[in-house]
Formats: C-alpha cells, sequence, structure tokens
C-alpha cells in the first residue's frame, strides 16, 4: 500500500545518494576529463561521445565538472549540516534541560532569528567575508540550527517528565550528566530526520549562492556555479543549465525521500492513518 | 412489535496481532418502550455492537455476518443513503463523552439547528431555533438562549452531555442508544444525569439500548439485561431475574463487584 | 481575543530588539569598512582622507553609541544614506517595496488557492492516483533549486514559446497602455516570478494540510456527526475543513520569510526592480546603511506577516475568540 510506495522511493533515495557518494570519492576515476581544462576549440558544444553532458563556456567538460563537483556540494552539505546540529543540541539541550529563565532567553533568541529571511541573512554575511567554502559551509550552518534546537528541546521536555524523576530518585540526583547521556540518545530519532533533511536545504542554498556568484567561487567546480552561465547561454546551450539542475533536484529529492522515510520509522506515534478501535 | 432485532451479529477487526473476532454471534431483541441494558467490561464488544447498529464500525473493521432488523428492514443490507436518512432521526446515539462529540468549532445552536435541517423539512432558521430551544429545555440547561449561541468548550462537562441527549431527540428517535452516557461525569452529575433520562424515556416512549459497564447503573435504568463478555452474550433475562438468580458465573462475578462498591 | 492579541503584540517587542540589535552586530562584525571600496582600491586616496571618510560616516564612534544612535533613527525608519549614492536609504527602500511586495502577494494568493485545495483532495481521496501524485508532485517541489526552474521556465515561455516576457516589471511602452492593458502588462511580467516562488510553499502547504485534515477526519467527533446523520460532504468540506485548516494559518505565517529571501533570487534573475535585487546590489557594494536597512524592513515584514497569521487564526478558532 502507500508506505510500501513510499519505502520503494526511500530506497531509490538511499541508492542515488550512494552513487553521488562514490562520485565524490571517487571523482578521479569516474570523471572523464581534467574539470579545469579550458578547451576552446569546443567551447559549448552539446552532448557527445567524448562529453557525455557537453561543455561549457570555456570549453570544459560538464559532465567531469559535475562529479568532481559533487565533493564540494556534499561535503558542504555535511558540515553545515554537521554544524546546525551541533548549535542546535547544544541550545536546545540547555534550553530542554534547565528550563525557566534560560529557557525563556534562549526560545526568544530562537524566535528572534526566525524572523530573518534565511537567506537575506546568508547573503548579508557571506559577502562581507568573503566567500571561502569554510565560510559558506559554517554560515549555512550557523542560519539553520533553530528547529534542531527545538526539536532537542521537546524531547528532553518530555524525557524529564518520565526518566528523570525515578532516575533522579534511584541515582541520587547526580542527574545531569547521567541524563545527558540517557536523554541525547534518546533524541537521536528526530535529529538524524532533521539532518536528513537538513543536507538536501544545505545543498540548495550552496547551489543558489554559488550562482549568484557568491558561494564557491569558479575555477573549483560546484553545481550552482556551472550554473552561473547558464542564464546567457539558455538558448544555445540548454545543457549547460539542464544537467547540473537535474543533479541538484535528484539528490536533494533523494535526501528528502530518505528523511521521510526515516521519519516515518522513528516517529510511528504521528502516523496515524488508521484509527484502531477495541470496543 | 419489536423495533430493533439483531441475529447472530459478528464483527471482525483487523488488529496488529491479527484478526479478532469482537462481536461473536450476538443475538437480541428490543420492544417498543423498552429499555435493553448491555453490560460486560470493556473490550467485551458492546460499544462496537452499538456502533454496528448504525454501521458506523471504524475502517479496520467488518461486519462478517448477521442480520439487523430494524422494524423489519434489515439495515445491513441498506444503501448508505437510507441508512444516513436513519441516523440521527430513527435511531440515535448518545457518546460516551459529549466532549468529542460536538465539533468544537461550530456554536451549539448551528449544529442543532443543522442535525434539524438534515431530517426535517422546516421553514425557516427561526423554526429551527426554537425547536432546539425547546429541546435545550427538555434537558434541563439553565440558559438555552445563552447555550445556542456557546461554543463546546464554554458548556461544562455536564452541560455538554446534556447538549448531548438534546441533539439525540431533536428528530423523535424510535431507538436511543446510550454508549456509556454517564462514565466520563463526576458521580452527582451522573445521577442528575440518569434522573433525566429516566423522565427522557417515559415521556416520549423510545426504546433504549443502554451499554454500561457499571451494573448497578444498568440495574437502575433497565428493563431486560444483557451481559456480554468477550463478544458474545453469556446471559439475558429480565432485570430481577438476572440480579435475583444470574445462572452464569461471569455475572455473578459482575454483580459481586457491584455490591463491593455499594453504589447508591 | 483582543486580549490575545495585545498580548502577542506585547510578546513581539522584545523580538523586534533582539532583531535590531542582532542586525546591527552581524553587520559590524565582518571585516572590512564600507568605505574600502572607496579607498583601498583607489591608490590616491592618502590616509587622513581615509579618516576623514570614516569619521564622515560614524565610523570611528565605540560601536555601542552607534548602535544607540542607529536604534533611535530606526524608529524613524531612518537607516541613513546609502554609501553608494548618499540617497536616504529608506527612499531607496521606499521605492522598491511595492513591487516586492505585489510579488509577495501574489504568491501567497497563489499558495492559498492552489496548495489548500490540493490538501484537501489528496485527504479526501487518500492513497488514489491523484493523492500520489500530488505527494510525488509535493516532493518534487521541495527538491527543485528554485532558480534552477526559473531559469528553465525562462526559456520555455519566455524565449522558445514567446509568450512572456522574460525581464522588468513593465513593457518599454508601458505608459501607453490603458489602465487595463497596463495591469495586463504588470501580470504578464510577474507571473513567472510569482508562479516559482510560490511552487515549493505550495507543495509545503498542500501537504500540511492534507496531514491536518487527516488528522481531524480520524477524530471522534467527526463519527458523532455521521451518527447525526449529516453527509458525508457536509462532514468534509464543511466540518473537517474548518477545524483542519487552522494549524495552517500559522503555517502560512511561518513562510513569509522564505518568500521575501527568496525574492533576492527572482528579482536577480527576471530583472525586476525590487527590495530583493536591491539588498542583492548592496551586498555586492558594502553598501551598509542600505544592507541594514533592509535587513531589518525585511525582519519586520516577517515580525507583521506573523502576527497577521496570529490574529487571523485568533479569530478563527472560536476556543481563542471566545476564550475560557
Amino acid at each position: 500500500m502507500k508506505y510500501f510506495f513510499k519505502n520503494r522511493l526511500a530506497l531509490i533515495g538511499f541508492i542515488f545518494i550512494t552513487i553521488i557518494l562514490a562520485f565524490a570519492l571517487f571523482a578521479p576515476k569516474i570523471a572523464t576529463h581534467n574539470p579545469a581544462a579550458i578547451d576552446t576549440k569546443s567551447i559549448l558544444s552539446g552532448p557527445s561521445n567524448s562529453h557525455i553532458l557537453g561543455t561549457d563556456t570555456l570549453g570544459r567538460d560538464i559532465f567531469s565538472r559535475i562529479v568532481y563537483g559533487s565533493r564540494i556540494s556534499l561535503s558542504i552539505g555535511f558540515i553545515a549540516v554537521g554544524i546546525s546540529v551541533g548549535i542546535g543540541i547544544f541550545f536546545g539541550s540547555i534550553a530542554g534541560y534547565y528550563g525557566g529563565k534560560i529557557d525563556s532567553i534562549i526560545m526568544r533568541f530562537i524566535d528572534i532569528c526566525l524572523c530573518f529571511p534565511t537567506f537575506f541573512l546568508i547573503l548579508a554575511v557571506i559577502a562581507l567575508v568573503e566567500p571561502s567554502i569554510f565560510n559558506i559551509m559554517a554560515i549555512i550552518g550557523l542560519t539553520s540550527w533553530m528547529g534542531i534546537a527545538r526539536l532537542i528541546r521537546a524531547e528532553i521536555l518530555t524525557l524529564k517528565e518520565r526518566d528523570f524523576i525515578s532516575a533522579s530518585r534511584i541515582m541520587g540526583a547526580r542527574g545531569s550528566w547521567i541524563i545527558l547521556r540517557h536523554l541525547i540518545p534518546n533524541a537521536i530519532g528526530p535529529v538524524l530526520v532533521s539532518a536528513t533533511l537538513g543536507m538536501g536545504g544545505a545543498i540548495l542554498i550552496e547551489s543558489s549562492l554559488s550562482f549568484l556568484g557568491i558561494g564557491v567561487q569558479p575555477p573549483t567546480p560546484s553545481w550552482g556555479n556551472i550554473l552561473m552561465d547558464g542564464k546567457s547561454t539558455l538558448g544555445v546551450a540548454w545543457w549547460l543549465t539542464v544537467f547540473p539542475g537535474i543533479f541538484i533536484l535528484l539528490t536533494v529529492l533523494a535526501y528528502n525521500l530518505l528523511g521521510e522515510a526515516l521519519r516515518d520509522l522513528l516517529e510511528p506515534r504521528i502516523v496515524a492513518n488508521e484509527r484502531i478501535e477495541s470496543k | 412489535m419489536s423495533v430493533l432485532k439483531v441475529n447472530d451479529l459478528r464483527v471482525h477487526f483487523r488488529a496488529s496481532a491479527g484478526m479478532v473476532k469482537a462481536v461473536d454471534g450476538v443475538a437480541f431483541e428490543i420492544e417498543k418502550g423498552e429499555c435493553l441494558g448491555l453490560v460486560g467490561e470493556s473490550g467485551s464488544g458492546k460499544t462496537l455492537t452499538a456502533l454496528s447498529i448504525m454501521k458506523l464500525i471504524p475502517e479496520n473493521a467488518k461486519i462478517a455476518a448477521g442480520e439487523i432488523l430494524f422494524h423489519d428492514i434489515n439495515l445491513l443490507a441498506l444503501p448508505n443513503d437510507h441508512m444516513r436518512g436513519i441516523r440521527g432521526s430513527k435511531i440515535a446515539l448518545v457518546f460516551q463523552e459529549s466532549g468529542v462529540s460536538l465539533d468544537p468549532v461550530f456554536t451549539i445552536g448551528h449544529q442543532m439547528t443543522e442535525a434539524l435541517f438534515t431530517h426535517r423539512r422546516l421553514v425557516n432558521r427561526k423554526e429551527a431555533k426554537e425547536i432546539a430551544l425547546e429541546y435545550l429545555n427538555r434537558v434541563h440547561i439553565p440558559d438555552p438562549l445563552k447555550t445556542f449561541y456557546d461554543y463546546p468548550h464554554q458548556l461544562s462537562g455536564g452541560a455538554k452531555q446534556r447538549v448531548g441527549i438534546a441533539i439525540s431527540l431533536l428528530n423523535s428517535p424510535e431507538l436511543l442508544i446510550l454508549d456509556e452516557p454517564t462514565t466520563a461525569l463526576d458521580v452527582t452529575i451522573q445521577a442528575q444525569i440518569l434522573d433525566l433520562l429516566d423522565e427522557i424515556i417515559e415521556r416520549h416512549d423510545i426504546s433504549v439500548l443502554f451499554i454500561s459497564h457499571d451494573f448497578g447503573i444498568i440495574a437502575r435504568m433497565a428493563d431486560r439485561v444483557a451481559v456480554m463478555r468477550n463478544g458474545k452474550i453469556v446471559e439475558m433475562g429480565m432485570k430481577n431475574e438476572i440480579l435475583s438468580n444470574p445462572k452464569d458465573p461471569y455475572t455473578v462475578n459482575l454483580l459481586e463487584s457491584v455490591k463491593a462498591l455499594s453504589w447508591r | 481575543m483582543i486580549k490575545y492579541i495585545i498580548k502577542r503584540t506585547l510578546g513581539l517587542i522584545p523580538v523586534f530588539f533582539g532583531i535590531t540589535l542582532i542586525s546591527f552586530f552581524v553587520i559590524h562584525l565582518a571585516p572590512g569598512k564600507p568605505t574600502d571600496i572607496q579607498t583601498s582600491l583607489n591608490p590616491k586616496v592618502s590616509y587622513e582622507a581615509r579618516l576623514r571618510m570614516e569619521k564622515l560616516y560614524g565610523l570611528d564612534k565605540p560601536i555601542h553609541t552607534r548602535y544607540i544612535e542607529w536604534l533611535k533613527r530606526f524608529v524613524k525608519f531612518d537607516f541613513g544614506r546609502s554609501y553608494v549614492d548618499s540617497r536616504p536609504v529608506s527612499e531607496k527602500i521606499l521605492e522598491r517595496i511595492p513591487v516586492t511586495l505585489l510579488i509577495n502577494v501574489s504568491s501567497l494568493i497563489l499558495i492559498l488557492a492552489v496548495g489548500i485545495p490540493l490538501g484537501i483532495l489528496s485527504a479526501v481521496r487518500r492513497n488514489s492516483f491523484m493523492d500520489r501524485a500530488t505527494t510525488v508532485f509535493a516532493f518534487v517541489g521541495f527538491s527543485v533549486p528554485e532558480f534552477w526552474l526559473a531559469l528553465l521556465l525562462m526559456s520555455l515561455f519566455g524565449i522558445s514559446l514567446g509568450w512572456l516576457p522574460v525581464s522588468g516589471i513593465k513593457s518599454l511602452d508601458f505608459e501607453y497602455f490603458s489602465l487595463f492593458g497596463k495591469i495586463l502588462d504588470v501580470a504578464r511580467h510577474i507571473i513567472l516570478p510569482v508562479s516559482i516562488g510560490a511552487f515549493g510553499s505550495i507543495a509545503g502547504i498542500s501537504r500540511y494540510m492534507r496531514s491536518s485534515m487527516v488528522g481531524i477526519i480520524n477524530q471522534d467527533f467527526i463519527r458523532a456527526l455521521r451518527a447525526r446523520g449529516l453527509k458525508e460532504t457536509d462532514i468534509v468540506y464543511k466540518h473537517a475543513l474548518k477545524n483542519a485548516i487552522l494549524p495552517v494559518i500559522t503555517i502560512l505565517g511561518l513562510s513569509v520569510p522564505g518568500l521575501i529571501g527568496g525574492s533576492v533570487i527572482f528579482e536577480s534573475i527576471f530583472a525586476i526592480p525590487g527590495m530583493g535585487r536591491l539588498f542583492f546590489e548592496s551586498v555586492m557594494a558594502r553598501d551598509y546603511s542600505t544592507i541594514m536597512g533592509i535587513l531589518s524592513i525585511g525582519a519586520i515584514l516577517t515580525l507583521l506577516g506573523n502576527l497577521l497569521a496570529d490574529i487571523a487564526y485568533s479569530y478563527a478558532d472560536p476556543r481563542i475568540r471566545c476564550g475560557f
């Protein structure tokens, strides 16, 4: 039924991600050309036997650039998500565990951060600190931790009610460290879901930034900046626009499918398609 | 002359462990003006029986066999829109907790007039409102006009239950099914609601199927009693008979537990 | 309800201050000064001249003083003058805001008009072909890079088919059109950015609406409504719908910042003279005051959007409107 349908898609997503990961890891073996090799003789040529996906405005092979670009896009995604998860867990657990004033302050802070159109904030900061790859990772991470923080806080609040009371009675109030050791592993579920979905988001943001010219700088290939010349070459060289975009789309889609499948798996209490009666 | 006749009703439902025979060959009759008390523990299949009569069983359950005859019409064979005409008019159901049987975003008055418009041919909204207010009076709501314009969350539990009863009576049902109507209420309110039900039943001469796990309440309200356990009726008869001379060991158990609680 | 609104509005004040604080510090923590473009790149400018320029722009005072002064001017919507062309920032923003607002409001309307019915239908016909197709569409909608979609559609509708113009917000001979012609012209220009901008949100809203509806339909009171003999269409499209749409209102409020932020991309691609494009240009030119101005306005708009959504919700949900 529907569950199976979703499961199959998630599997496809997982396989696709593995393929892209393979691209990233084994780029030199998979790419057909040197991604930086400029070949003025074959500028903007369409897909052919020698250039599977065509060439760009400098005659560079698009397929190879995409393959090498996967390294950049994926690593930016991983680290950005890592940063956001780290910050999110930090703030979320403090807020959830200590409660009271600290909780209010942190939640208020999160509310404020959420008021800023994320993209505006990212643009503002990135353009002012010069667009290095590390900066991009950091900025994306710094602007996406809020959701995870809330999740962790919610988990800790629920867990606090349940286990904390009995645990502190049994073990004597050595609560804090032990609880943190218990709470965090339990809250991993939704965090994993958020992280997976966050990968998709990070890749989208990075490609948007690179497309606008303030992300990864050429000649380093990233899926976004391959598309940079797309606008001006639309009529002439559709492959320059279509192929990198398809890769972005499929990769983000794969992460989203995987994330949703994980969510269904790890949070069965939320899925309520059928109500069971027992009278 | 029986209003309702249930023959060999079997309802199965799909649980995670497999197929459960929640109602397993239940049969009974209700005469006009009679109150049949269906008593048993939670999980005995009482509510599912009631829902089957209304053909409102949940998605993962199905009626595997049997007949439900309402004045010689087999409800189970009836097409849906005919059944809809019967629900809420000829046969009405009062749920355990009226709090969850009222739509929270519409006023009481709106929901009552809606029920009226569904089953009757009325002239205009004014007429519907008057009828609704009349019924709110009959269930002894202190300020019918205010309640008419209130939302469910503004009423107390007891008031909501009265409203639930009022809605069920709006279209003059012949059969009233009450599924644990007082279980969710305080003891004092319980007593009031039971008094109200006594009054209503007598006044309107309705046939009643009264479901409860509380033998004490059944003892007070019912004429005849049927004891249900694990989807089957283990004993059925006139109330006094059952109370004084229970034959099935399960019935004996139930009665013992009531005496221990010394209700009323 | 009034009490609720007042409480919410008061709660927004600290958020407002927080916004001003954060935007202020974010900009000023960055290395490099706005005068760099005019000074470091120009070898002829002497050190003293540079100091003078910085003093002119008030860059020499300590940071907390600058913040207080800025705050005082903020509430008057005085963001100073642009470092690029010395025009008042508020003036520059003001001339661009109507366009951005037009596009974003139109996007919101589109999101409502398409996303909500889609979600409802998916819920009512669960697991049908339509439902599955919508789910696929939703997933793709989340995953597609919007600028890419913009490029593709632009090339399809603008270049290949030539149906729609691809840049700007009005045609060259705008002035000669009748009123109706003017409206039509603007509409033709914005239909692409509006639709593409709404795309992702439509996907999101339809999914959310669907799960909201499914959640409501599974609740007990729906069964009670059936027991009253109500028509199924009434139950679904009147009762369930009214209940299910409430949380969606809040979600709509939350999609406002996304729309505003996204306008940067669309306005750049479609060469639309809106606030987003101004922001981008200011960022490239390191025009401090304009950047801060737009950042703050963006946050304020988000705040307003959330407040409006809150008010709408408190009105729509009788449990809040006629509270306990």
